[in-house]
């Protein structure tokens, strides 16, 4: 048993050698494939995080006119608090408002800011609620719609109520509009890697069509014929993989995590940890290839 | 062509039995097997409707030592192809010791080829390996195992005459021997039955008959060797059973006359005279 499988892979290796410029061909797409897919799975999987995120952070906010009084405002809390979904609420003033402000926003803007005399901030109240989708009845709750289209708050000290679910959508939106296409960028890599497998191993069945009817006419069985070709053809998808994962890995260790240090958003995309992903793109190019072969070998090798 | 060779073999005696009693003198029994090969009327239509065989119907019998003549396109090649089921007939039965080979299973058919031994014109040698190699290939891909590869190669090497040229390639051997490695590894693994399919289309006539006298060697083992050829004057001096098929017919099956317990020296040392050739091999045009 173990004589015939080192009889395959040196038989698979002798066809690699024979035909180097296809057999580099499909390595180099197999490559650009897998490096498709290396980026690809954790953008797909840190943007599926990050909507999460969103639609963990979803809930509303409830501004304030400046006139309000302290009484007005803890009224409108209990009254806040009562609606059905609300979980939470919390008062931000203007004080509060201006702190959270300057966290936020770096430099000039921040010197811009401390240079200001008035806070023209409102204060409001942050509502969180059960699920993103109370947010409509609890925001109409909030603020119905009057007959001539006017807004009609439960207390006159409300001046606007603004939720977070345009944000929401966008993201959603633009993060889709980005996978589908990374999706068909990969999907059409894959056709090309399968194709060019295919036709590797078709060059190598033709290289070696005598040595195909020479197995034949002494009796070798079919699947004694095909091994060598599909080993040849997972051969190829594994150096290719092979590269490939080098070459993230170098890019992970010299771009992503440098820059995960500084920056929050970068750091989500490593939400997936490199060996998984190693696994899955060795995988997914090792079937690539094997399929990419046994599909050519069915085609023409009739045996 | 084919008219001088059905004149010139008409003469000779034709006694249909004697290879069946030729069974029975050596063995002192009645012959029980089946034939080796046994046709019913077998028939080949192409695509396209060319009939290359036409209700074919014959028998050979083991041990036997049998020639396939006729003109080119006659049907010859197309008939070893059916018996290692390359093709498959229209119609009618190719039985190989006693089995309809056109039932086995798709699966089986390698073991049945396993079964025979083929050569042909071309040699159909691999080029980029050794004689050693190309014959040791053929058990390889039997999933032979190392010991016997080891042991089976050299010794069927040094029956057909190449040990000192066991580790050249075959682009360093003349025609004839690179004949001769590939009749080696066509019966390195004792098959019963060996098809040659105008083994020495592309040789000399001296060459040819170091090969006649290989495939005489081989059937006097006890292998039946079935050639296919249009090198009709071998054919005549030889004195074997000829099976003549015209426009894939059938027209002639003779027992050659005689000469059926020379040794394969006196054989070939008979060949060469009535062909009358010179035995010094200075003389002859082998590369």
């Amino acid at each position: 048993m173990m004589s015939r499988f080192t009889f395959f892979v040196s038989e698979a290796f002798r066809a690699l050698r024979r035909s180097a410029a296809p057999s580099i061909a499909a390595i180099v797409t197999i490559v650009v494939t897998t490096l498709l897919l290396g980026v690809l799975v954790p953008v797909l999987k840190a943007s599926e995080d990050k909507t999460q995120d969103v639609r963990d952070q979803i809930g509303l906010n409830v501004y304030l006119y400046d006139d309000a009084s302290k009484a007005e405002i803890a009224a409108l809390e209990k009254d806040l608090a009562a609606i059905e979904h609300v979980t939470a609420v919390d008062f931000i003033s203007k004080e509060e408002a201006k702190v959270l402000l300057r966290q936020k926003v770096e430099g000039e803007l921040k010197e811009s800011l401390d240079e200001l005399r008035t806070n023209p901030l409102p204060a409001s109240f942050a509502i969180d609620i059960d699920s993103p989708e109370s947010l409509s009845p609890v925001s109409s709750a909030i603020s119905s719609v009057g007959p001539s289209g006017e807004p009609k708050p439960i207390s006159p000290i409300i001046e606007e109520v603004q939720d977070a679910r345009q944000d929401a959508s966008k993201i959603t939106r633009v993060t889709g509009a980005v996978t589908i296409v990374l999706v068909v960028l990969a999907i059409l890599l894959l056709l090309a890697s399968l194709m060019l497998v295919g036709n590797t191993i078709r060059l190598s069945i033709y290289a070696r069509r005598r040595e195909v009817e020479v197995m034949r006419l002494v009796g070798a069985t079919n699947w004694f014929i095909r091994w060598p070709f599909i080993i040849e053809g997972v051969i190829v998808g594994l150096a290719g993989a092979v590269i490939a994962v080098a070459i993230l890995f170098l890019g992970k260790v010299t771009i992503v995590d440098p820059l995960s240090n500084n920056f929050k958003l970068v750091d989500s995309f490593s939400t997936m940890g490199f060996l998984p992903l190693v696994i899955i793109l060795i995988a997914s190019a090792m079937l690539v290839s094997a399929l990419g072969s046994g599909i050519t070998l069915r085609r023409f090798l009739r045996v | 062509m084919a008219l001088t060779r059905s004149r010139s073999t008409q003469r000779r005696s034709r006694d249909h039995s004697e290879a069946a009693s030729r069974y029975e003198k050596r063995t002192g029994a009645p012959a029980p097997k089946p034939p080796i090969v046994a046709l019913r009327d077998a028939t080949i239509v192409y695509p396209g409707g060319h009939v290359a065989l036409e209700r074919v119907s014959l028998e050979v019998e083991r041990g036997e030592f049998a020639f396939v003549v006729g003109p080119t396109g006659c049907g010859k090649s197309t008939l070893i192809k059916m018996l290692i089921r390359e093709v498959e007939p229209s119609a009618g039965e190719v039985m190989i010791a006693g089995h309809d080979i056109n039932e086995l299973p798709l699966a089986k058919v390698p073991m049945l080829r396993r079964r025979i031994g083929t050569v042909f014109q071309d040699f159909k040698l691999l080029p980029n390996r050794t004689v050693y190699d190309n014959v040791a290939y053929a058990l390889q891909v039997i999933g032979e195992s190392r010991a016997e590869i080891r042991r089976k190669t050299p010794e069927i090497i040094r029956l057909v005459g190449l040990q000192s040229k066991i580790h050249n390639y075959p682009d360093q051997l003349s025609g004839g021997e690179q004949q001769r490695v590939s009749i080696a590894r066509a019966f390195v693994n004792h098959p019963p039955l060996l098809l040659a399919d105008e083994p020495t289309g592309n040789l000399d006539p001296h060459t040819s008959i170091g090969i006649m006298q290989l495939l005489y060697r081989i059937n006097r083992t006890g292998t039946t060797v079935l050639v296919v050829t249009h090198d009709s004057e071998m054919v005549d001096k030889m004195r074997r059973r000829v099976i003549a098929l015209d426009q894939g017919r059938l027209v002639r099956d003779e027992a050659g006359g005689g000469y059926h317990d020379e040794s394969t020296r006196e054989f070939a040392a008979r060949l060469e005279a009535e062909m009358e050739i010179d035995d010094d091999p200075q003389s002859i045009l082998d590369f």
